[in-house]
């Protein structure tokens, strides 16, 4: 039995050797193969006697348990070893940059309409489309500005004939949903409008939205609520917001919006005009064919610009129609 | 309208400041745009008398004065020609400071010693571009400071008037809101008529009563207009932005100014024999007071004489009839025109005139007799004269008609939302002139004044008592309502999901001008003409476009000439088709890429996008809207002949998709391959709501096969005869690989194809496919001419 000792020292010294799993799996199959040498060791259990043979199978199964354990735990050693160094060659610079397509963006004034146009539209209020290039009726006669009007002065015009020209604001898509419809309503118009001017502060093309709300019971307690929220929900801030009289054809009465943006030298509010409103002129009710004594209206109207250059910082209103790459890339 | 804050305090004077001035009436609806001081910022300048001026020994254009400040004479040396002995002239003693902190010291000019400074008006930090030594009257008191003298601690406050608010155009009318908003009286100048010292009237005939319904006049015999206008008339004068001419001019302008009524004076020798008041005869000429000849047209109002015109009425004078230094005999106009007849009629002659200005926008009727004899007086105090009587012409039928309003209190209240008490309304009411006739049951009935042409319906009345309440004090309230849910048809994809494809596809979203340059839309789009507009920006914003592109393609310039080599832009809006009589405005879509398809990087990042990179991005749109689009070989004369494709959907065209033709390209000067791609959006956003069918159990087969086929077979052809013969079991079919080789042969290419089938309700057998995919290769040989390759 000194022999059986041995060959586990002998395994059990190979398996600490062995630097390859082939070369372990060989050695397994040397010791523990059926005519592995501690496997051999078994069959010479036969020339025993009956009395010593359950301890001398006893210690050849030992042997056998041992240098088995030593080969698992080498196996387990090696494999390791082999995933480390598989992986070691694996390894990347994730510090380099990624792949594939940048991203582009919104124009700053789609941006802006699609602001405007989700808290309106959360409230119930339709997004009405309209043309471009309207008639005298719809961008003047049906809004209660007729061919005399010094207003018509305050619209710098631009016409294809005396009585096609391209809108001067959206409000004559107000005129065609009504004239479409039946009360009550709830629209918002945006869009592209025109004006025949162009300098620092003007541009020829540029966006309005314009609102409207026809209902049974609705004043203009109702018109300050709604301009209001708006403002505040559109700066994401608590701003004070003041309501000054002014003149529009299409509406009666009419306000100016003006809210607070900074401060004067002497600390008083520094305000901004930002919007006009007002409550709908019963003349254009009646072009559109409805009741003014049953119904009573509200509208308003913004430039969508004006509103992102100050949401933004955009100090020249002339940009968004350049399309400088350099400029549109700031807003994705 | 620009006015002296000092003049309106004589009218009304509330004790408030002038910030809390402007304030309050900006917050009643008179925006006050700006304000300036009347003069600059100085001190120590007092009233000076020049005892002597004598020549400068050493100098020319000097002159050597001894100037009276009222306690001592010291020397001044001069360099303006307009100094004489006795005159009275703003004095800057030593130690004066002056606009822009310039101080008066003692010092010596060529030799002469000279103890402060004679002033000029604009040395004062006056508006205006008077030369030389500002005169004083001659009853100015020697040694008064010249600021309080000239009473010059005052504001030029400009207010921009809505073009309703015609009434504020005069000191009369700003003093009367001011009242309204103080609940203070007027205190306004007496105007009592004036008695008549000779029988000569002027001959008055009124051919146009329904453009004329009211003309006065009046003779005003040996006036002299040398007499200088009084300074005060000139300092409110120049206060309010207006000029001083001569003194009858500055008296019509200061009537205007003060009680809203723009006047004209004639030089009664001027013209002929009596004034007609008519429509112009076609093409008759005038010679106006700014020295422009006018053609007139028959659509305006002209003063006439008995031959020619010599006024256009409520717009300018003529210049022959205008008055001079010389005028002996002065006839004197203050008339109502009617607002409609006069309205544009400025515009049409490239006019615009502070009285245009006020009768477009409507003059008080009632105001005319008043400020003549307001007029005749001011004039005598200063140029004498025996005035005549009045002549009136005055057509009642074609005046504006007296009106009254019923405003009802409870209508009021809901345009307000908020009931205002009733004493509050009738004070509001009765304060802004507008006269309670009666009170009624439910309100009141009101009489309009005739200052006030703007209010004619019961809103107008809503809104001044709303007005004069003010906005901010009416309350907050949350709008009720019922209203039905907007419907969004599932099927079609909202424009911002387009937007946002693009934009995680690197498009940048542009937004360019719907008026394009003629000279670009004929390169992108020869064969139609854009609609024009009569009166453009500029020639390069002059036609509608036809498409997209022109703007697009000048952001391309526009970016490229910045350095920028990758630009992919995409824009949605409407172009503009003339067909025939219709004028057809389509919403399109379109977009550009030129330069690398993915940005620089490290491993594949030059390569230059291609046809197949932006038709990929838009099959995979088709695909985010559900729709299917064929692709077909066709020319676009904006494009490259053998890179287009017509986009087609159920064989309807929906739009472009190609290269830029290198010819176009070179004419507008752009760099590097451009693909761009137009479609309509209407034909587009329809796709369809998702319908489920069960999913196969079984396995799916694939059949890959190659064939070399001439380069002149479409793909689609080849795909179209796959799907014929594949049978109805054929899931999906695939090009993985094309390949173009002088092995080939000449013209021909190779074209690698996976066919893939699957049955929904069992496994397809061996046999079945085989046939179907050799009758797929017998097809593609015998109707393609395609060869099997090994």
């Amino acid at each position: 039995m000194e022999n059986l000792e041995q060959l586990v020292h002998g395994g059990l010294t190979a398996v600490e050797n062995a630097d390859s799993l082939q070369a372990l799996d060989q050695i397994r199959v040397e010791y523990l193969g059926k005519k592995g040498a501690i496997t051999q060791q078994a069959k010479t259990l036969g020339k025993l006697s009956a009395e010593e043979r359950p301890a001398a199978g006893q210690k050849i199964n030992e042997a056998k348990g041992q240098v088995e354990q030593a080969i698992n735990a080498r196996r387990s050693h090696l494999e390791r070893i082999a995933i480390e160094q598989k992986l070691a060659g694996e390894s990347i610079d994730v510090s380099l940059p990624g792949r594939g397509q940048d991203l582009g963006g919104l124009h700053p004034v789609t941006r802006t309409l699609q602001r405007i146009e989700d808290f309106f539209s959360r409230a119930g209020y339709t997004v009405e489309q309209g043309p471009e290039i309207e008639d005298d009726y719809h961008n003047f006669e049906a809004l209660n500005i007729p061919g005399h009007h010094p207003a018509r002065a305050m619209h710098d015009t631009f016409y294809f004939n005396p009585g096609t020209l391209l809108r001067t604001h959206t409000s004559p898509v107000q005129i065609r949903t009504m004239e479409a419809g039946k009360p009550p309503f709830r629209m918002i118009c945006p869009g592209r409008v025109y004006r025949c001017d162009s300098d620092m502060t003007h541009t020829p093309m540029f966006h309005q939205v314009e609102g409207l709300l026809v209902e049974k019971n609705v004043s203009f307690a109702d018109l300050k609520s709604t301009v209001e929220e708006f403002l505040r929900v559109f700066f994401e801030r608590d701003l004070q917001v003041r309501f000054r009289p002014s003149y529009f054809p299409f509406t009666e009465p009419s306000a100016e919006v003006d809210i607070e943006w900074g401060r004067e030298a002497d600390g008083s509010i520094k305000w901004l005009e930002i919007m006009g409103c007002g409550m709908v002129h019963p003349k254009v009710f009646g072009y559109c064919g409805i009741d003014a004594e049953e119904y009573r209206g509200f509208a308003f109207g913004m430039g969508v610009e004006r509103l992102a250059m100050l949401r933004y910082g955009v100090n020249d209103l002339r940009m968004f129609f350049d399309n400088d790459l350099r400029f549109l890339r700031q807003f994705r | 309208m620009k006015f002296s804050e000092q003049w309106l305090r004589e009218w009304v004077n509330p004790d408030i400041s002038s910030q809390a001035l402007m304030d309050q009436i900006t917050m009643a609806g008179l925006e006050v745009d700006g304000f300036e001081p009347v003069a600059g910022e100085f001190q120590g300048v007092v009233v000076g008398e020049l005892q002597s001026v004598e020549p400068h020994p050493n100098a020319d254009k000097l002159r050597v004065c001894q100037v009276s400040d009222g306690v001592q004479s010291v020397q001044v040396v001069c360099g303006a020609p307009n100094v004489r002995k006795g005159m009275k002239v703003p004095f800057a003693v030593v130690g004066a400071l002056l606009p822009g902190n310039f101080k008066i010291r003692k010092a010596k000019l060529r030799g002469e010693p000279s103890e402060g400074m004679l002033c000029s008006e604009s040395e004062l930090g006056f508006s205006g571009d008077h030369d030389g030594i500002m005169e004083l009257p001659a009853d100015a008191p020697v040694g008064a400071d010249v600021r309080d003298y000239l009473k010059l601690n005052d504001v030029a406050i400009d207010v921009d008037l809505t073009p309703n608010r015609s009434d504020c155009l005069s000191i009369k009318g700003l003093a009367r809101e001011v009242g309204v908003l103080n609940s203070l009286a007027l205190q306004s100048p007496q105007i009592n008529p004036v008695e008549a010292l000779h029988s000569e009237v002027p001959d008055i005939r009124v051919d146009a009563p329904e453009g004329c319904p009211r003309y006065l006049g009046r003779i005003l015999r040996n006036v002299d207009l040398q007499a200088k206008t009084p300074l005060w008339m000139q300092e409110k004068l120049r206060r309010s932005g207006i000029r001083s001419i001569d003194a009858a001019v500055d008296v019509t302008n200061y009537v205007m100014l003060e009680q809203g009524q723009p006047m004209h004076a004639f030089d009664r020798d001027e013209i002929g024999e009596g004034i007609v008041v008519r429509m112009a005869l076609p093409a008759e000429k005038l010679v106006l007071l700014d020295g422009q000849e006018v053609e007139l047209t028959d659509k305006t109002l002209v003063i006439a004489d008995r031959e020619k015109p010599i006024a256009i009425a409520g717009i300018m004078g003529g210049e022959h009839s205008g008055v001079s230094p010389k005028t002996r005999d002065l006839v004197l106009e203050a008339a109502y025109f009617d607002p409609i007849t006069l309205a544009g009629k400025a515009r049409h002659y490239g006019l615009h005139t502070d009285a245009s200005h006020r009768f477009e926008r409507g003059v008080d009727y009632e105001l005319t007799r008043a400020a003549m004899e307001r007029a005749t007086r001011l004039m005598m105090d200063i140029v004498g004269g025996e005035p005549g009587e009045i002549v009136e012409v005055t057509s009642a039928e074609h005046l504006p008609k007296e009106r009254t309003i019923d405003l009802r209190s409870q209508r009021l209240a809901d345009v307000l939302g908020l009931e205002i008490d009733r004493a509050t309304v009738e004070e509001i009411l009765i304060r802004l002139g507008l006269g309670i006739a009666k009170l009624l049951k439910n309100g009141w009935r009101i009489k309009v004044p005739s200052f006030r042409p703007d209010i004619s319906i019961e809103e107008d009345l809503i809104e001044e008592v709303g007005r004069i309440y003010g906005y901010n004090n009416l309350p907050v309230t949350e709008p009720t309502g019922s209203l039905g849910l907007t419907v969004n048809e599932e099927a079609i994809r909202p424009i911002s999901a387009i937007r946002d494809y693009f934009v995680s596809h690197g498009y940048q979203e542009a937004i360019t001008y719907s008026f394009v340059d003629p000279k670009v839309q004929a390169q992108i789009d020869p064969e139609r003409e854009g609609i024009a507009l009569a009166n453009p920006i500029s020639s390069d914003l002059s036609v509608m476009r036809t498409s997209l592109w022109s703007g697009l393609l000048k952001t391309v310039s526009y970016n490229q000439n910045r350095q920028q080599s990758r630009i992919r832009l995409f824009e949605t809006g409407l172009r503009f088709l003339q067909n025939d009589e219709r004028i057809d405005q389509q919403p399109m879509l379109a977009g550009v890429v030129v330069g690398s398809q993915y940005p620089e990087n490290w491993v594949n990042g030059r390569r230059m996008a291609d046809f197949f990179d932006v038709k990929g991005e838009l099959e995979g749109l088709f695909g985010l809207l559900g729709i299917e689009i064929g692709f077909l070989g066709n020319k676009h004369p904006a494009l490259h002949p053998g890179q287009t494709a017509e986009l087609l959907r159920g064989g309807e065209h929906v739009g472009w998709l190609g290269t830029l033709h290198p010819q176009v390209q070179k004419n507008l000067e752009l760099n590097g391959t451009i693909l761009m791609f137009e479609l309509s959006l209407n034909s587009i956003i329809t796709g369809y709501v998702p319908n489920f069918k069960d999913i196969s159990k079984f396995p799916e087969v694939r059949r890959d096969l190659a064939i070399i086929i001439s380069g002149e077979v479409a793909f689609a052809d080849v795909e179209r005869v796959t799907r014929k013969h594949a049978g109805e079991r054929l899931t999906a079919l695939r090009a993985f690989d094309v390949y173009e080789g002088e092995s080939l042969g000449e013209g021909n290419r190779s074209l690698a194809l996976s066919l893939f089938w699957q049955h929904p309700e069992r496994t397809l057998n061996e046999d079945e496919v085989h046939s179907l995919f050799n009758g797929v290769i017998d097809a593609l040989k015998e109707e393609l001419g395609a060869i099997l390759r090994s």
